[in-house]
Formats: C-alpha cells, structure tokens, sequence
C-alpha cells in the first residue's frame, strides 16, 4: 500500500468566481482522473491565495508567517507536485502569486514537480507562462513541466481548430505530463516541514577546519 | 547570587514618536539610552544591553564607549551587547575593547556575539557577507585565543596574520568576558555556542515560539555532546517585549499608535495577531508575570531573561515608567517564581566573581599535591 500522492494547488485568483481558480480545479481534476488510472490515490490540497493575502503581507513585513500561511507553505512544500495557477496582471504573474513564494525557503521546492497556468484576457498574453512563472521556478530548482495551460478568456468558449489543441486538449497534455512524472517517483518526504525535530547543520569542528590556511 | 538576571535590551533606535510626530535628536537618543541603563541599576535590574548598529536611524555605532560611561555611574549592573559583530568588527579590537571595559567596570561587563541585521555593513567594512558564518567563526576563534592566550600567533583566511601578539590590557583576573551567542535563524551559532560552552541568547522577539524552541533544544543537546555538561546545564538567555499599565486596557490603548507604526513590524499584523503569535505582551504587570513565566515551560530553566522596552518611538518618561513596572511589579515576582522548583544543577547566571571562583577551583583541583612531590 503506497502513500497517497499530495497535489497542492496553488490558485492566486482574486475575483469570486475567478477563471483561474476554474482553471487550477480542472488541472487538478484531470491529474487526479490520470494517477487514479495508475491505481494511485491522490490528495489533492487546495490553496487560495486570496484568503491569505493579509497573511502574506504579514509575513514581508514581520519576517515569520502566522500560523494560517504556515499550513500553507507547509502544504505546499510537503507536497509531491504542484499546480500553480495565476492571473496574468501587467505582463507577469500577479503581485500576490509572486509575494506568496517569495515567503516560501528558496530551497524548499527543489526538485518538485510543478505544472505552471496562468489565465487571462486575451491570449496576446500567453507567453507569460515562459517569461515569467517558467523562470520564477527554475531559480527555485522546481522541475517545470513541458507544457504550461494558458487560459484567455475566449478558450472557455471555443473548441479545436486546425492549429491549436482546445482548452481541455492542453489541460490533458499537460497533466498527462505531471501524472507521468509522478508516477515515476517515490512520494516525496514531507523533508521541509517547519516541524523538523533535526536542523541541518555542520560539525563545529568540520567547520573550524574548513578555515585553516590551506585548507 | 542570582540564579537568573533580569534586565533590558536596547535597539537604539531614532524613531519618531507617532503620537506626536517628536523625533528625538541623536544627542537625545545617546543621552537616554543612558538615562534608562541608569534607571535600570536604579529600580533593581541586573542587566543593560545594547545593540551594535552603524546606519541611521540606530545610534549605538560604539558600545564600550557607552557602556563606559555607564559603568562609571553604576555599582551592580552588568554591561551587555545586544548584538556585537563578530563579523565585522576586527576581533584584535573586541579583544582589547571589552577587556578594557572589564577593568573599568570592575568585571561586570559580558557580550553577546552576532551578525548584524544590514546587508551593507559587510561591504562597508570590507568583508563578504557570504561568508557571514564562516568570519563568525573564525573570527570568534581568534578572539578567543587573544582572551585566553598572553601571546598569539595567528594565521587565518579573513585577517593579517598575527606574530606574537599580546592584546592588551589583559582580561580582568585573568577571566574573559563572559561571551553569550545569538542567533535568530543559525544553527551553526547554536552550534558554535554549545561547541565552546558559551551562552545561548535567542532575541524571542520576532518569531513563533517554536521557532526559538527548536534552536534552544539544538543547542542544549549539542552543549552535552561537547562535554560540558547535561542539556539542562547549558546556559540560555532569552529576549522578550512588554509594555505595562496597571489594567491591560489602558496598555493596550498606550500601547497601539507604537505598535501599529513599528520600524519592525508595524503596518502588518494587528497587535492582538503579534501578540498571540509572539511573546510580546501589552497589559498589566500580572499578564507580562503570567507570560514571561511559561518561557520557562517552553525552553527549559535558564539564566537570563532581557526585555526590550524602549523603541518605535516611546519617549524617555514613558520609558522609566516602565521600568518602575519592571523593577517594582515584575522582576521579584519572577525571580521568587522561578526559583521554586528550580533543580540545584542548574546553574546560576554567568558573573565574573563567579567564574574567577571557579577558575581557582579548578587549578587547585588540577595542581600536583606539593607534599607528595
């Protein structure tokens, strides 16, 4: 009996009902249809960014999370794969999408899978996926997937067409991806847990030694 | 002697006072920090500390130059730091520094070693800030063979090496200042502290208490390991925050416009979030008794206990009011409160007197019997 496989869904949506919050459930139901097929249980967690952006803020002001956005990060960092969802606001992700991993370790996510979508109006903005959340999650050592979902406001009412895959084409391609990753790799260890009983660190002596002349 | 000591650190900070836009002068701002220290001694308090900053709008840029003045005009306070830059600051120069204020102060003088809070400082003094561990370290191991060696010679990677040196003026009987680590986020500090059987000062100001427990037991555990003594034998500091009145609903009226325009963490959390988050209290002197004594609970029994009281702008007067609060209200009840159920291998708090005591203890322990000669 393995271990369920842990999606964190990371939706930075603000309006209620938001089309990106309608995007990262159908990534995450679509990665769910596809790990049941591998015979996997999944648990998929849910995280609204609205509902923390005080907490957030807090956390660049104070330097500590309160204990709300801490069941976040931990969730999100306990995960083994990831589906990060924002609106595209100026030509890049939103402010708050960009603060929420700002307050996350610059080491926790490395390693992790992570399916980037972004939504928008028209689709003149579809690029955001590779000039901007692409590059965001390579400097935090993330795995990002091939495919990136982008979602203008007119795919939720077309189909395919001779060129492009529609809208429920490139959910799929792109949770095939995720499902297929995950199926290869062990469930990851909640390794980044802020409940850690064991600190990293090194032996003074080792330290000590490191700085003697010629060394 | 006390088993704990009680007593105030300071950021020294110029801030503006937000009730009344008043922003002190940095003459000012020197001159109370004085004032408090002096208060300190005054209403029964062991110990003032005060920070180590050089960039507006912090004033303390010269510790012992302060804390000399301060000495001069106390009888029992102990003359702390909160923090020194072991990093930054040439370890020749702390050396000599602080043994200098021992002699002044006739012993009464510890440190507590940090890296500072402002990227800057590193260049600005010329170091690398990657290496902010590494000339923690190697810095402090230097320190530690001029304080304990009459004759050094050094070679290391951050400093002009040294050929028979001798810091001067000696420490004090022979004893150096009695050194504390603080660490907000380093368990290479806590590693260091325990490695050399020096103190542990966790500032407990900003973050969760678990995040503080966490880096406490690391240390305790790693202060056996070194042979030193058991877990409960490592000597903990611990930082805290308070503001008084005599019901809770005027300190916490008093108390807001200082908090909600912080430099540290105003215009985030409420008051009341900060409050349940961290160990600040605003309230009567009972509610800070109540608080202060579960730090017991959560990191074991331990020999200092520091309160920061005068920042973000609360102007002199308020200060020692404060303090009255402190010294009158608050600090017999602890000291009574914690020493019951206190275990007799704990240790009492590092004083100088104490550990020339001990040092002659342990040559008359180790000496050869002369009759048996």
């Amino acid at each position: 009996m393995t271990a369920p496989v842990r999606i964190a869904v990371v939706s930075a949506g603000l309006s209620q009902p938001s089309s990106t919050r309608l995007l990262a459930d159908r990534l995450a139901e679509a990665v769910r249809l596809g790990l049941d097929g591998q015979g996997r249980e999944v648990e998929i967690q849910m995280v609204e960014l609205r509902e923390l952006a005080h907490a957030i803020a807090d956390n660049l002001v104070t330097g500590f999370p309160g204990r709300a956005l801490r069941d976040a990060v931990e969730t999100v960092t306990g995960a083994d794969g990831i589906i990060a969802v924002t609106p595209v606001f100026s030509a890049s992700y939103s402010g708050l999408f960009k603060s929420f991993f700002d307050v996350i370790e610059n080491t926790a996510l490395a390693g992790k899978p992570v399916l980037i979508a972004a939504t928008g109006g028209t689709a003149r903005h579809s690029l955001v996926l590779d000039h901007a959340l692409r590059p965001l999650f390579s400097y935090l050592r993330a795995v990002v997937l091939p495919t990136g979902v982008y979602a203008a406001s007119e795919d939720w009412g077309s189909g395919d067409t001779a060129l492009t895959d529609s809208l429920p084409g490139r959910i799929t391609r792109a949770a095939g991806e995720l499902t297929a990753l995950l199926g290869r790799a062990a469930p990851a260890a909640p390794s980044h847990s802020a409940d850690d009983e064991d600190l990293e660190f090194l032996p003074f002596d080792q330290q000590l030694a490191a700085l003697r002349p010629n060394a | 002697m006390a088993a704990m000591q009680f007593g105030i650190f300071s950021v020294g900070d110029v801030t503006v006072d937000p009730t009344n836009g008043v922003k002190p002068t940095e003459h000012e701002r020197i001159k109370a920090m004085v004032a408090i220290a002096l208060k300190a001694e005054e209403v029964g308090l062991d110990v003032f500390a005060t920070g180590e900053h050089h960039n507006p709008p912090f004033v303390p840029s010269s510790p012992t130059t302060m804390l000399g003045n301060i000495a001069g005009r106390t009888e029992n306070l102990i003359l702390s730091t909160a923090t020194t830059l072991i990093t930054t600051n040439d370890p020749v120069k702390i050396a000599e520094d602080y043994a200098m204020l021992q002699h002044l102060a006739d012993g009464r003088v510890d440190l507590v070693m940090g890296r500072g809070n402002t990227g800057p400082v590193y260049p600005w003094f010329g170091k690398d800030i990657r290496e902010g561990i590494n000339l923690a370290v190697e810095n402090y191991a230097l320190l530690r063979q001029l304080w304990d060696n009459d004759v050094v010679d050094w070679q290391g990677k951050f400093r002009t090496p040294l050929q028979g040196f001798t810091a001067t003026p000696r420490p004090l009987d022979g004893v150096a200042p009695f050194v504390w680590h603080g660490s907000i986020r380093s368990p290479e500090i806590a590693e260091q502290a325990a490695y050399y059987g020096d103190g542990f000062f966790a500032n407990n100001i900003f973050w969760p208490k678990e995040h503080y427990q966490k880096l406490i037991a690391f240390y305790r555990k790693r202060f056996a390991h070194y042979g030193h003594g058991t877990p409960e034998q490592a000597i903990v500091g611990l930082g805290g925050q308070a503001f008084m009145a005599k019901n809770s609903q005027d300190a916490v009226r008093q108390f807001r416009p200082y908090f909600d325009n912080a430099p540290v963490y105003g215009h985030g959390p409420s008051m009341e979030e900060f409050m349940a988050e961290t160990p600040l209290v605003v309230g009567s002197p009972q509610q800070v008794i109540e608080r202060t004594l579960a730090f017991r609970e959560h990191f074991g029994h331990y020999q200092r206990q520091l309160f920061l009281m005068d920042h973000a702008g609360l102007p002199l007067k308020t200060v020692l009011e404060q303090l009255d609060f402190l010294g009158e209200e608050v600090v017999p009840v602890l000291r009574k409160e914690f020493a019951i159920g206190r275990p007799a291998g704990v240790p009492d708090a590092p004083t100088h007197a104490a550990r020339v005591a001990a040092k002659a203890a342990e040559a008359e322990a180790t000496e050869p019997d002369a009759a048996t000669v």
